[in-house]
């Protein structure tokens, strides 16, 4: 028996009050924001807490929002689930164009290279983690590539005639 | 059977040039080192295996240790993170030594045009051999092993150790 979005949403407001806000289905998913102080505060209860039970950290990833006023250029969002209920939610915390949060590597250990990856792909700074370097990427490369004004190809490509691959509009 | 080289035959005797000798036993005995990290790599399993029997080129023997193999075969999507490792595998083989790129992207890069992909290997490493395809076929990888044996059949003996040689390698910064 899965849990409802309007349960959920009261067991939370009533522990959180307005640091918490925006309850909405996305995708069949229960959906909500969180202020990016009150992360881990957050994690922590909605694992603790006996009626919510959302023992396992599913996801942990960046998003980058470059249209967005200066306070809401990133998002770390949290996918959680509870295995009893098999119930899944999902949590956006934005911060702004300096990012930093605080680490939940000390409330789920999968956290660890999951925020490291975030670092490495969006440069969001987690505060309190063990070891926050690059994971997937090279040690040497000094950008966040996922971050919008980051160029996706290659700079160093010499031998591509753009005509072929459609980077010209008109084939000449 | 392999032809032999060029040469004055008589009674009891055969005169033949050393580099054309030494050429013949190279290309003859080429031990390929598979350097594979996608799908090429299949094709090359392929290559190696009964079918399309790359034994019959003399390269019966893999090597999976850089210090006994000639030829590298390098087949697949090389990361830049990874491009450090493929050169350090280059430097520990023995000279004389060879490389092959099979595949769009160890020839170029193919469609990973993207800022992880390391746009061909002939960014870090010296290469002898192109093979085009995504993948190749093992027809292919055979063609370019035989393309890499007309090269070292015709190789002088002492290129290894001449100033253009030693130009290419300090052009890669390799020693």
């Amino acid at each position: 028996m899965a849990q409802e979005i309007a349960d959920i949403q009261e067991i939370v407001e009533a522990q959180f009050g307005t640091a918490v806000r925006n309850f909405h289905m996305d995708f069949d998913v229960i959906t909500f924001e969180v202020d990016a102080e009150k992360n881990t505060a957050l994690l922590l209860f909605l694992k603790n807490e006996e009626t919510l039970q959302f023992h396992f950290l599913t996801d942990l990833c960046g998003i980058h929002y470059p249209e967005n006023d200066d306070d809401h250029q990133f998002a770390v969002v949290y996918h959680m689930h509870n295995w009893v209920t098999n119930t899944r939610i999902k949590i956006k915390a934005y911060v702004n164009a300096t990012p930093e949060i605080k680490t939940a590597s000390n409330i789920f250990l999968c956290a660890n290279w999951m925020e490291r990856e975030t670092y490495d792909f969006y440069g969001i700074h987690f505060s309190g983690h063990p070891q926050l370097k690059r994971i997937l990427n090279m040690d040497e490369m000094l950008s966040f590539p996922m971050r919008k004004e980051f160029p996706m190809e290659d700079s160093g490509r010499t031998d591509k005639d753009d005509r072929y691959f459609g980077r010209t509009t008109t084939n000449a | 059977m392999v032809a032999p080289p060029d040469g004055v035959v008589g009674e009891g005797f055969f005169a033949t040039k050393l580099n054309d000798v030494v050429g013949l036993a190279r290309a003859n005995s080429l031990w390929p080192l598979p350097f594979a990290t996608s799908c090429c790599g299949i094709e090359f399993m392929a290559t190696m295996a009964s079918h399309y029997d790359l034994a019959r080129f003399g390269s019966e023997r893999v090597s999976f240790s850089p210090r006994q193999a000639d030829m590298l075969l390098v087949m697949g999507t090389i990361s830049k993170k990874m491009g450090p490792i493929l050169r350090q595998v280059y430097e520990q083989m023995a000279e004389p030594r060879w490389v092959i790129a099979v595949g769009a992207c160890a020839s170029s890069g193919g469609v990973f045009d993207t800022y992880s992909v390391l746009q061909g290997i002939d960014k870090v490493i010296p290469v002898d051999v192109y093979v085009p395809g995504c993948p190749p076929r093992p027809e292919q990888i055979v063609d370019g092993v035989m393309k890499l044996q007309e090269l070292v059949k015709s190789e002088s003996v002492r290129r290894r150790s001449s100033p253009e040689y030693q130009e290419l390698l300090a052009s890669y910064n390799i020693k």
